[in-house]
């Protein structure tokens, strides 16, 4: 292979394929815990072995692909998009588990992402996340008898 | 004639009030979701699965699949309109059609991928009442064994033998049969891969993995990438109308695609993307007008869009009389199919025929509804095209969450959504396929069963998976499947080296 330039080690690739190993790891330790089996054929630990095997060859496949450089090339990418949009999801998750209520987490969701899509408006965004949040909370409440997770906002509704 | 009878009676089902508006409903979200960027039909089904709990199964699957041929149809607008195809199987499309909306022939170009959709999808709907049936038959005498094999060969044409590299679609299969995993073994009642936690116990939610690699993966993704896409929308200029001259150029490239979709969306080997570029290189190589491919010519658009919606309607057929899904929408249908306590497969089709031949009927009718609304009312669709992205996003990430809330009320199952979302754009920026870790998450578990089910019968003898002859050919399918994309790169790199 002479012909072919000779690209340089993939460190995320290397990455990649480590994770995968240590989660045909976890999985051949968790199903090695196993007690009980069946009498006949298969018993529960089939699967999950022969699926960490064939994790660990898909490892190795993955580390020759990363030390060959064989990954796509990628474009830059723009670490404060994905945080603001991780931390709106986490706000959420706080609020809800908080007892805060769906609305305000949905219009924080909302405005962090609008955000981190290029929008300078927070104020604005808010409050079309709290009126869109409003509006499926009816929905799903009155609607369709399905509950979403109430704090005070929505007890007054 | 069975199988007319038969669709007669789906026919009475389908034209229930009820029934035709679930399928207005489902053409008309799938429409919207398929021209809306960011947004796909098993996205909206898994949003929507949670939604329809209660509902009545035959509406609702009526809805779903009215989804999946609107998303269809949306999709081939987006495509010639801003050239970013929303799915991989409206690439070919995109190729020539945005460059007739360029030239000012965006009327014609949509109206040519309406009309084709309409007839690709009635064709490949008619194949599906002819085909069903016949298929059910093999169908029943399948063993355990047999639908162990059978499923082998979906994983391994989801996965392997089609995408740009085994190895990633493989890995991304075995991730999602890892996550299948998780929960308590329905035999022995032991849980595994739950660590204590005891959400983890039913198991993995497939919305919650759906939601999030589909809607939170790829807002992740698209808000990383903002500051190098620029998107431009070609406004559509001119009659919307083909000419006498792009109906003759336009019917037989329908017919092609149709032929090259239906047989390859009905074999359990996935995807929209062959036919749909065997169709675009084939119209290519017959057409009288070699010099206009790349500049805008009308069969680059006729054939690819009738191929894609023809193979979109061929995946129903595994679906259905299989239990087989074999794209990531199909996928979803079959959640909805599981949500209401119904396997797909030969016995749906003994115990409820109302509800499976009213679901094909439906489609024939979801068909002429889509060809209403895409051809007069384009304009309209248009329009959603100009919601500003930031909206746009911060809406589907607000649904994401309300649909996992509303499915299963709890922390860990949204922090799980947040994870998802993260291993999504990870695969999505390092290229790891996504739809074979949906179909490894719902289909892996029916393969063990089956499996575990087979050695019970046969008192733990594994030479049963050979013994019958089916499942024999199947499993040596799945292997010539697998070991295929590795010797044909060798044979490709072999004749690289030779220029």
């Amino acid at each position: 292979m002479s012909n072919v330039e000779v690209r340089k080690a993939d460190a995320a690739g290397i990455a990649i394929a480590a994770l995968l190993f240590v989660l045909a790891g976890v999985i051949a330790f968790d199903s090695s815990q196993l007690q009980i089996s069946s009498t006949y054929g298969l018993g529960p630990k089939a699967m999950p072995f022969v699926i960490a095997g064939c994790l660990v060859l898909l490892s190795i496949g993955n580390l020759i692909m990363a030390l060959r450089g064989e990954l796509p090339e990628r474009e830059s990418s723009d670490p404060k998009a994905i945080l603001l949009i991780l931390g709106g999801l986490a706000v959420l998750i706080a609020f809800i588990g908080l007892g805060v209520g769906f609305i305000p987490a949905t219009a924080v969701l909302f405005a962090a992402t609008s955000t981190a899509f290029g929008r300078r408006a927070i104020l604005t965004d808010l409050a079309i996340g709290v009126g869109l949040g409003l509006v499926i909370f009816l929905l799903f409440d009155k609607l369709l008898t399905l509950s979403l997770p109430a704090g005070p906002i929505e007890r007054l509704l | 004639m069975d199988a007319l009878y038969s669709l007669l009676q789906g026919l009475a089902v389908a034209i229930q009030p009820m029934n035709l508006m679930f399928a207005l409903i489902g053409v008309l979200l799938g429409t919207a979701v398929g021209v809306l960027p960011g947004i796909g039909p098993a996205l909206t089904v898994a949003l929507l699965l949670p939604v329809t709990y209660k509902l009545d199964p035959g509406g609702s699957l009526i809805m779903f699949a009215g989804i999946y041929y609107g998303g269809m149809y949306g999709g081939s607008t987006t495509a010639i309109l801003i050239n970013t195809p929303g799915e991989s199987a409206s690439m070919a499309t995109a190729l020539e059609g945005n460059k007739m909306a360029k030239a000012g022939r965006g009327g014609p170009a949509l109206a040519t991928a309406a009309i084709g959709s309409f007839v690709a999808g009635t064709i490949a709907t008619a194949g599906i009442v002819f085909l069903a049936p016949w298929l059910v038959e093999v169908a029943v005498q399948f063993g355990p064994e047999d639908y162990f094999a059978l499923m082998c060969v979906a994983f391994i044409t989801v996965s392997a033998t089609f995408g740009d590299s085994p190895i990633r679609g493989l890995t991304s299969l075995f991730i999602g049969l890892t996550l299948g995993l998780i929960g308590i073994d329905k035999l022995t009642g032991q849980p595994r891969l739950a660590f204590g936690v005891p959400e983890l116990l039913d198991g993995i939610e497939i919305t919650t993995l759906a939601v999030g690699l589909f809607a939170v993966g790829e807002a992740l993704y698209v808000a990383s990438r903002r500051h190098i896409v620029q998107e431009t929308l070609e406004p559509v200029r001119g009659s919307l109308w083909m000419t006498k001259e792009d109906w003759k150029r336009s019917w037989k490239p329908w017919l092609r695609g149709t032929l090259f979709g239906f047989p390859i969306g009905a074999l359990p080997a996935g995807g929209a993307e062959i036919p749909t570029f065997l169709s675009y290189s084939t119209e290519k190589r017959l057409t009288k007008y070699p010099e206009e491919f790349g500049k805008g010519a009308i069969e680059g658009v006729a054939g690819p869009e009738a191929a894609n919606n023809a193979s979109a309607a061929g995946t129903l057929v595994p679906l259905l009389t299989l239990g087989l899904p074999t794209s990531a929408t199909a996928a979803m249908m079959l959640a909805g199919f599981q949500q209401y306590g119904l396997n797909p497969g030969p016995l749906l089709f003994a115990e409820r025929p109302d509800l499976v031949w009213g679901l094909i009927a439906s489609l024939f009718i979801a068909n002429i509804m889509l060809l209403v609304l895409n051809l007069p009312l384009v304009g309209l669709w248009v329009r959603l095209l100009a919601i500003p992205q930031p909206w746009l996003y911060a809406g589907i990430l607000v649904f994401a969450t309300v649909g996992t809330v509303a499915a299963k009320p709890s922390l860990i199952e949204l922090t799980m959504l947040g994870v998802f979302g993260v291993m999504g754009f990870l695969m999505r920026r390092f290229d790891f396929p996504i739809a074979p870790v949906v179909v490894g998450l719902i289909l892996g578990p029916v393969a063990e069963s089956q499996l575990r089910r087979a050695m019970q019968i046969s008192l733990g003898d594994p030479l049963v998976l050979v013994q019958s002859p089916i499942s024999a050919t199947l499993l040596a399918i799945a292997a010539v499947a697998l070991i295929a994309p590795f010797v044909l790169r060798g044979l490709g790199r072999f004749k690289a080296a030779e220029d």
